[in-house]
């Protein structure tokens, strides 16, 4: 047996008041449902799954009008690799500083998830500069929405990746004020993590836009 | 109430943060993300060498996608080390994605053309 003993579950963390998730009086337990896993974990997992159906849906017809444009201008004339993979590398780094904060948050230390929360939310901003200016590039070049199939397959499918990071940046800020005034209820480090979740999902499916859309020629 | 603590664990703040990260210390994070830089960097190389036929490079840029996601979504996600309902809540998403836009573009590819 050791000879050191701590008070459970290390006390320097006050204990919230419980305001549902059956009265358990821990912040770190309020979330558990009886069947052992959180509810809103599970919730946030099936959101996710049933966006992975929006986004093939979107992808699919993409890929099925990739070549339709006609005379008009193809996407082989229009992208620029370079600039595309460094927005690429943005987003894939703002997902190093979600899972920093994320782990931040479960060591409790609030000041450095705001940080990493907040690095996060600029790095999603800088990759949404870079979409608007990527889009103006083009309609400059002629690819207007209503231009050709591809045009109106390219501009929907990104377009609704770009609205999932804006929700994201949104999310993000308003998770840092809530956090900076203390008003989140419950487990902040789950709260911090469905979030990250989130903000992960919309990485990965632009791994998959990436790919399919801009590196496999057309 | 007291319990007993083992001290090891207690000094050494590694071992506490890999425990509230899943397993996984925010310096493995950082090599993760290193990681998929330097994938991201190899499939636009793969693109930029001349003459190499489509049927390589498809399914090369193809198989470092699918690493790159699983990569983000075991690790960055924590789905690896997280209950196999959550999983099985988001595979099912992805597998049923996967299955009907396939079953839909190769219906397009063979019908229609």
């Amino acid at each position: 047996m050791s000879d050191t003993t701590i008070d459970p579950p290390q006390t320097a963390e006050p204990q919230s008041t419980p305001s549902h998730g059956g009265g358990q009086g821990h912040s770190d337990v309020g979330h558990q449902s009886t069947t052992g896993i959180s509810n809103t974990k599970l919730a946030m997992w099936l959101f996710l799954g049933s966006e992975c159906l929006l986004f093939g849906g979107l992808i699919s017809t993409y890929m099925l009008y990739r070549n339709r444009q006609g005379d008009a201008i193809g996407p082989d004339q229009l992208w620029d690799i370079p600039f595309t993979s460094a927005t690429s590398f943005v987003l894939l780094m703002s997902s190093l500083t979600m899972v920093l904060a994320v782990s931040a948050a479960k060591r409790k230390e609030e000041r450095n998830t705001r940080l990493w929360l907040t690095v996060t939310a600029l790095l999603g901003a800088l990759f949404l500069a870079g979409q608007v200016y990527e889009f103006t590039v083009f309609y400059r070049e002629g690819l207007g929405y209503t231009t050709s199939l591809f045009s109106s397959s390219f501009y929907t499918l990104t377009g609704f990746h770009g609205v999932h990071v804006a929700v994201g940046i949104i999310m993000l800020m308003s998770l840092v004020g809530m956090l900076a005034k203390g008003r989140i209820v419950g487990d902040k480090a789950e709260t911090v993590e469905m979030v990250g979740l989130y903000w992960h999902f919309v990485d990965v499916v632009w791994i998959v836009i990436f790919t399919l859309v801009y590196l496999i020629p057309a | 109430m007291s319990i007993d603590v083992d001290p090891s664990i207690k000094a050494d703040p590694t071992a506490h943060d890999e425990h509230a990260s899943h397993g996984v210390s925010d310096k493995q994070y950082v090599l993760i993300a290193l990681f998929l830089a330097v994938l991201t960097a190899m499939e636009v190389a793969v693109t930029e060498i001349a003459g190499m036929p489509e049927v390589l490079l498809v399914p090369s840029l193809l198989i470092m996608m699918v690493i790159k996601f699983l990569v983000v979504v075991s690790y960055f996600m924590h789905l690896k080390h997280d209950s196999a309902i959550f999983k099985f809540s988001f595979y099912i998403g992805l597998g049923g994605a996967v299955v009907l836009y396939a079953a839909m573009l190769a219906t397009f590819h063979f019908f229609i053309g």
